[in-house]
């Protein structure tokens, strides 16, 4: 009896509750999010095309008595990801006889759980009563997050194989020669960042930014004026960023580097056999693979949680706790700005061809890359 | 001999490609900010907004029994729809008119007439092949129900749906 309560007072049960409860928070607010990008994915793509997307499914107010039409501008369509997410569990779960069964049952969960996973090492909040707002607060954040999201292809590469049908293994095919030539420059473009920082953590590279202002932006954010060491640096910086999110776009299997998918000339690519909560799952990876991304690139380049002018949760008392939550709001607002960007690129570019992809890629991204380390080296050795 | 695709030659802003992603960027949210202040003409939202009347007068919607100007329905039961009818959505049981009645000369009415408004193409061939001017096309086009059995439409509610129109084939009438 004692050696339990001993238990439940010690640092290490304080640790494992509190980290289920952050692992449960986050999930709920991601998967939460995913639906509504989802949603805005769709709407925002009607808007710019000229149409008004789904703007029906609302909420039944009228059920609740609030003597409301159940169809309002304002919060019509916002029920639509819960009516898309019932309908999806609920249809049939079809399995076409000749797919290989168990490749063909964990490949989709394969994919989701790369993408859930690499999130666990993200610092999406400052902390609250002391508790740092990261599940895993591990030295080699970065480095993990490209190991675990590039297990995520296995996920396709296995649909499309296991689906023992043409358009899948195309596409699982082109994911397997995307993966490879995009992972090299991803990997290679954050070196550069590290170099300058001189920090694998993830925590420690937001740290640095809150005192010296965040990579892609170093005079606004840090409330002074940028150092000549700063003003050098952010040439590379800036490089190592747009090499990034465009590995990134490539990464996460969006437009214009979805070739996997390719609805329209692979009907579906690797998903086109799976049907109900299974093609769900799919789904949900995808997207989760997208706020993984975005969270990514913010945490590197736009400062993360930080936002001038707002303290971080290390004071004591309610204030602290406020601030924390606030602080968690500013970097999930800053993820959600970055995919609409995301869908905006989505709705604007066309598919590159096969051939441009790879060009592309090995061509251009992993020269730019490379090169770019050794300018960094070159500026941190003598300026920095 | 292979045909050479010409290629164009593209400039150094051209080949680099992110101008262009911008100027993408550029139209599309120019449609987006247009829609959001409300600028862009969208399509009719049509259970609040219909088109009903700027329905020309030989609109084709649901087919329906009319009556004379005395509200004696039309049809003599000739089953002439019954037979051109492409998907066979018309049913008709003729009943015999005694010959004591005044409307003897007519010698049929009928007793049941059904339309099945799932098999029904409104094609107007009924409409067209009606010796008495009984059958019309009306404008109702938004035909739906929640059985088959409500899809079915019976004598009596095709004639509530087609109302009077007066017509020149008077058969009804015993002075002619």
């Amino acid at each position: 009896m004692n050696a339990i309560l001993e238990f439940l007072h010690s640092d290490l049960f304080f640790m494992i509750w509190t980290t289920l409860a952050k692992s449960a928070g986050l999930l709920g607010v991601v998967l939460g999010m995913v639906s509504y990008t989802v949603y805005a994915e769709r709407r925002v793509s009607s808007l710019m095309q000229d149409r008004l997307g789904p703007n029906r499914t609302g909420f039944p107010l009228s059920l609740l008595g609030f003597g409301i039409k159940d169809w309002s501008p304002i919060l019509g369509g916002l029920g639509q990801p819960i009516a898309d997410a019932v309908k999806l569990l609920l249809k049939e779960d079809f399995t076409p006889a000749y797919v290989k069964k168990f490749y063909y049952w964990i490949a989709p969960a394969l994919g989701i759980a790369a993408a859930i996973i690499s999130l666990a090492v993200i610092p999406f909040g400052s902390s609250i009563a002391g508790v740092p707002m990261v599940i895993a607060n591990i030295g080699i954040g970065p480095l993990f997050i490209f190991a675990i999201s590039s297990l995520g292809v296995y996920g396709i590469v296995l649909a499309g194989w296991s689906a023992n049908s043409k358009y899948p293994f195309l596409g699982a095919i082109r994911s397997t020669s995307q993966l490879i030539s995009y992972e090299l420059a991803l990997g290679l473009s954050v070196v550069p960042l590290f170099l300058i920082i001189g920090k694998l953590n993830l925590v420690e590279i937001v740290h640095y930014q809150v005192q010296n202002g965040w990579m892609l932006l170093p005079g606004i954010t840090a409330g002074k004026l940028p150092t000549l060491s700063q003003i050098v640096c952010w040439i590379p910086i800036l490089i190592s960023f747009l090499v990034f999110t465009i590995a990134m776009f490539a990464e996460t299997n969006r437009l214009p580097f979805d070739l996997p998918e390719a609805e329209t000339e692979l009907v579906g690519g690797y998903h086109t056999e799976y049907s109900s909560m299974k093609f769900a799952l799919f789904f949900l990876g995808e997207y989760t693979a997208m706020i993984t991304g975005s969270s990514l690139i913010i945490t590197l380049f736009l400062g993360a949680w930080h936002f001038p002018g707002i303290p971080d949760g290390s004071m004591a008392g309610w204030p602290g706790v406020l601030w924390g939550l606030v602080n968690i709001g500013v970097f999930f607002t800053k993820v959600f700005a970055f995919l609409i960007f995301f869908i905006f690129i989505r709705w604007t570019l066309p598919r590159f061809r096969y051939d441009q992809l790879m060009k592309l890629g090995w061509i251009w991204l992993f020269e730019i890359a490379l090169v770019n380390i050794f300018l960094t080296a070159l500026i941190v050795a003598f300026v920095h | 001999m292979a045909y050479q695709v010409p290629r164009p030659k593209l400039n150094f802003a051209e080949k680099i490609y992110l101008p262009s992603v911008i100027a993408g960027l550029k139209i599309t949210l120019g449609h987006l900010w247009r829609m959001l202040r409300g600028k862009t003409h969208v399509c009719m939202q049509y259970p609040e907004e219909k088109w009903d009347s700027h329905l020309p007068p030989h609109y084709r919607g649901a087919p329906t029994l009319v009556s004379d100007e005395f509200g004696r329905t039309r049809c003599v039961a000739c089953q002439l729809c019954e037979f051109i009818c492409p998907p066979r959505a018309i049913r008709i049981k003729p009943g015999e008119i005694p010959t004591k009645d005044k409307f003897a000369k007519v010698e049929k009415f009928p007793e049941q007439f059904q339309i099945d408004m799932i098999r029904c193409i409104y094609c107007g061939l009924c409409e067209e092949v009606c010796p008495e001017q009984a059958i019309f096309l009306k404008k109702e086009y938004a035909i739906t129900g929640t059985s088959r059995a409500a899809m079915m439409h019976q004598k009596e509610k095709l004639i509530e749906m087609g109302g009077i129109q007066p017509g020149v084939v008077n058969k009804w009438n015993e002075k002619k």
